[in-house]
């Protein structure tokens, strides 16, 4: 057997490597549709917000709406929850990031940067246990906020996680005020 | 299977089939594979397995014909399986009950495998097949709990998704691609329903290979020694189908007592409440042969440290062939070895317990405490115990080690050759 001239075996790698190299993009992007069928579809981005009238929320009082099949809380706190919840240090926590979609990444947990300023009364946010998934209980665990049953993590009057397996805040959905006492979420 | 069949077919027709498709002198090599003679009742679930495997697929292809994957509808056609399908209640039950009877049957089969060494030289590929099938059959156990839709159904898949949510960067992607939406909804219905009923084949195709690589050895035994000749074996019909047949009948007799006794009795009676996305029942558990892995994943204060025990829980179970350094493989002439054998099934049901529980005070203690044996039996005793045990005498071979088990004076059976 002869041996090919290195001018010819260059050729034949780079014919090899290059088909190679091509049917592999042409396998990912064969495969890539079947992936992406399985995310979020048109019909169900398009259930994007929900609007919502604060006024007959009593002070003390929660209720819970359904914004894109998850449970949002919306709580009228009481003076004393606020402040209670002002008065952590926000060393203390878990997760210092305030975990609010109306607020740039990293904002720190403080009370007021979980709510819109000036209506920190109402705390808006997403009910669903950053643990599992689970929805907490409200007015409940060891900080007067939430308490998950699945798993036992405590959330404080602010939402924020303080005890338990749980490793972020409850987040904060993207929401405004489109009148006094009317929000519009998402 | 190893090599080429010796058989022929005697009628022509036969003759001229098999040579093109040697579907008969496959099935007779079947029939005739030398199977050690010493195989006790432990031996027979494997055939157990196959049967189970079966019926699941049978009764779920029923079950398909009448049920609606659909979130407004799912909870509502299982209802009208259970009351206007002629024998709904019956195939449903036998469904949903032959879930559990494939775990039981399948964590034996496992701890037998686990007893007699049967993962060792030259069984390692077999085993890590029968691990693979385990992980496709709690994937597949999973996804059919969450298609009833009631309130077990899904927080439990809600929290089993969720677990990807800890990996690293690519976490939420992966949920939401499981989901297809914000949270578990009707696309995770329709795709579980349609993995549903592709796993069990997947199934069927990697027990098709597990068997291939168990005809390559043959089957282990309970003394763990080799075959060395034709007189340490019978040929697999009649002695072990009949066998099988045998204990498959006993093993149905307890299969019937729940599916006409007790068919709720391995369910959740919050199951019977249709689910509701807003509210997450007080206590939520999975089914019982999910108990001692939701208890190891408990047990770890930390989202992805609980996730990684959990998942490390089974991954373990692929390198035991290389964890266990002796050279003995059964546990009948490894004193030691035996006595952590039990604790290991002893710790295993405390882990079931811990996990059936609701993780507060002594039971978080508990279960760490038994999280960390559970891990410390593979990675430490293991390797520890093959290497300072002094293993009892092997017999020389099956034959001689039954033969010494004879009673005196009786002439030992022998089977026709």
């Amino acid at each position: 057997m002869s041996t090919l001239d290195s001018h010819d075996s260059e050729r034949r790698d780079f014919l090899y490597i290059g088909t190679g190299a091509f049917a592999a993009v042409g396998t990912a992007m064969a495969v890539w549709p079947f992936i992406h069928q399985m995310n979020p579809d048109a019909s169900v981005k398009a259930l994007a917000s929900v609007e919502l009238d604060l006024a007959p929320i009593e002070e003390g009082q929660s209720i819970t709406i359904s914004w894109r099949g998850n449970p949002v809380f919306v709580r009228h706190r009481t003076a004393a929850e606020i402040e209670e919840a002002n008065s952590v240090p926000i060393e203390d926590l878990p997760d210092q990031d305030a975990r609010n979609a109306n607020l740039p990444e990293g904002t720190p947990a403080t009370d007021v940067n979980r709510v819109i300023d000036g209506k920190d009364k109402f705390l808006v946010m997403i009910g669903v246990c950053t643990h599992l998934g689970c929805v907490p209980v409200g007015e409940a665990g060891e900080f007067d906020g939430w308490f998950c049953p699945c798993h036992g993590s405590h959330y404080d009057t602010s939402g924020r996680i303080r005890k338990g397996p749980a490793p972020e805040n409850m987040p904060v959905p993207q929401y405004s005020y489109v009148s006094d006492t009317l929000i519009k979420i998402g | 299977m190893s090599g080429h069949s010796t058989y022929e077919p005697k009628n022509p027709v036969a003759k001229w089939f098999d040579k093109q498709l040697p579907i008969l002198s496959m099935s007779h090599d079947f029939l005739v594979f030398p199977t050690p003679k010493n195989l006790n009742y432990l031996w027979t679930f494997g055939g157990i397995l196959s049967m189970c495997l079966v019926i699941q697929i049978l009764t779920g292809i029923v079950l398909a014909m009448h049920y609606t994957p659909h979130v407004d509808m799912a909870f509502n056609s299982v209802e009208h399986i259970m009351r206007d399908v002629n024998y709904g209640w019956l195939i449903r039950y036998i469904h949903q009950n032959g879930a559990s009877m494939f775990f039981i049957a399948v964590y034996i089969h496992i701890l037998r495998g686990m007893y007699y060494g049967s993962y060792k030289s030259p069984r390692e590929i077999l085993w890590i097949l029968g691990v693979i099938i385990l992980l496709l059959m709690m994937a597949t156990a999973f996804m059919g709990y969450v298609l009833p839709w009631g309130q077990m159904s899904f927080w439990g898949a809600k929290v089993i998704t969720n677990l990807f949510s800890a990996i690293p960067f690519v976490g939420d992607w992966v949920v939401t691609l499981l989901w297809g939406g914000f949270t578990v909804d009707n696309p995770t219905l329709n795709r579980f329903f349609s993995l549903h009923y592709l796993m069990p084949f997947m199934i069927a195709g990697v027990v098709a290979l597990h068997i291939w690589a168990l005809h390559i050895p043959g089957s282990n035994n309970p003394t763990g020694v080799s075959v060395k000749s034709g007189q340490d074996t019978v040929p697999f019909h009649p002695y072990i189908t009949m066998k099988d047949l045998f204990a498959a009948i006993v093993f149905l007799i307890l299969f019937a007592f729940f599916v006409f006794y007790k068919p709720n009795y391995l369910g959740h009676s919050i199951n019977f409440e249709v689910a509701d996305a807003l509210k997450t029942p007080e206590h939520i558990v999975p089914e019982w042969y999910f108990l001692p892995f939701y208890a190891i994943l408990r047990a770890i204060p930390d989202k992805l440290g609980g996730v990684l025990a959990m998942g490390g829980a089974i991954v373990v179970l692929f390198f035991l062939p290389w964890l266990d350094t002796s050279r003995v493989r059964s546990a009948k002439f490894r004193p030691i070895f035996r006595q952590f054998f039990w604790l290991f099934v002893i710790n295993v049901f405390i882990l079931g317990v811990v996990g059936a529980n609701p993780a507060e005070g002594w039971w978080i203690i508990v279960g760490q405490f038994s999280t960390a044996y559970y891990f410390l039996h593979f990675l430490v005793i293991i390797p520890l115990v093959g290497m300072i045990e002094n293993p009892k005498p092997l017999p020389a071979s099956i034959s001689e080690s039954v033969l010494a088990s004879q009673p005196k004076g009786e002439p030992a059976a022998q089977p026709a050759e």
